[in-house]
């Protein structure tokens, strides 16, 4: 069973991808001793019914997919415990400040118009731009990120996000919005910002 | 007219679903005046294919691209 060829018996290999699986259950589900099990389980399963991969690509495609599964059934589970719609005092700052990007007759203030990005293409590419993502992503408020995350990173159709978590079309909507409004001025403040002016 | 606010939830929801032939009017006349709805409406698309990149980078190479 010890292939150097197979992946699987790459401790270094394996440790690496378990390293990642981890910050991004982390990231999806706000608790790192749910993480580590969740990530654990996945790990297990993929081990008991593994396959031969060609290399550690192959292996790390097929683990991910096995942990968005067990993301989401845990995802499933808690809905049915907790009121994603409810409001937390986050979520009622993040719509406050929301609100005051806007005029009286809700059009942009001129000193909140969101700005030009350039070619934020490029940003992509540069992994500084990545720890930002991610702590802009840690920053929105949890049930904000499960609903965001769900649609973007695990890919559900909105109406499986409403129907997975028990809410409304409009209250997946505003959700939606909070998060990706929250999300985008993290990254106009911390990313995208001319210059990052030492003042 | 749609103020910037409502053009915001409308950009959002178009993420999700088909927006219908009256809500792209009312909201292409509205952008062809308003550049901040304009440039919001570049950074939903950034952040569209930010997510994608980012789970790409899980599901597929090494991640490292």
């Amino acid at each position: 069973m010890s292939d150097p060829q197979q992946p699987w018996t790459n401790d270094a290999a394996i440790e690496e991808i378990r390293r990642e699986m981890i910050r991004f259950a982390q990231l999806q589900l706000r608790d790192a001793v749910l993480a580590e099990d969740v990530v654990q389980e996945a790990l297990v399963a993929a081990l008991a019914n593994a396959k031969d991969f060609a290399g550690r690509s192959a292996l790390k495609t097929w683990v991910f997919a096995i942990l968005r599964n067990k993301i989401v059934d845990h995802i499933r589970q808690q809905s049915r415990t907790t009121n994603v719609s409810a409001l937390a005092s986050e979520e009622e700052s993040l719509d406050q400040s929301f609100e005051t990007l806007f005029k009286g007759n809700d059009h942009w203030r001129s000193e909140n118009r969101p700005t030009n990005w350039g070619d934020p293409e490029e940003s992509l590419r540069q992994q500084r731009f990545w720890d930002v993502f991610d702590a802009c992503l840690n920053h929105l408020p949890e049930n904000t990120a499960r609903v965001f995350m769900m649609r973007e990173f695990l890919e559900f159709e909105t109406a499986e996000v409403c129907r997975e978590l028990r809410i409304t079309v409009s209250n997946c909507n505003v959700i939606l919005h909070r998060a990706r409004n929250g999300l985008r001025r993290c990254l106009e403040k911390s990313w995208f910002a001319p210059g990052e002016q030492p003042c | 007219m749609l103020s910037c606010k409502e053009v915001t939830h409308k950009l959002s929801e178009a993420q999700d679903r088909e927006l219908s032939l009256s809500e792209r009017l009312q909201l292409e006349v509205h952008l062809a005046m308003c550049h901040g709805c304009r440039n919001f409406r570049k950074q939903m698309t950034f952040l569209r294919m930010a997510c994608r990149r980012y789970m790409s980078g899980k599901l597929s190479s090494d991640g490292d691209s």
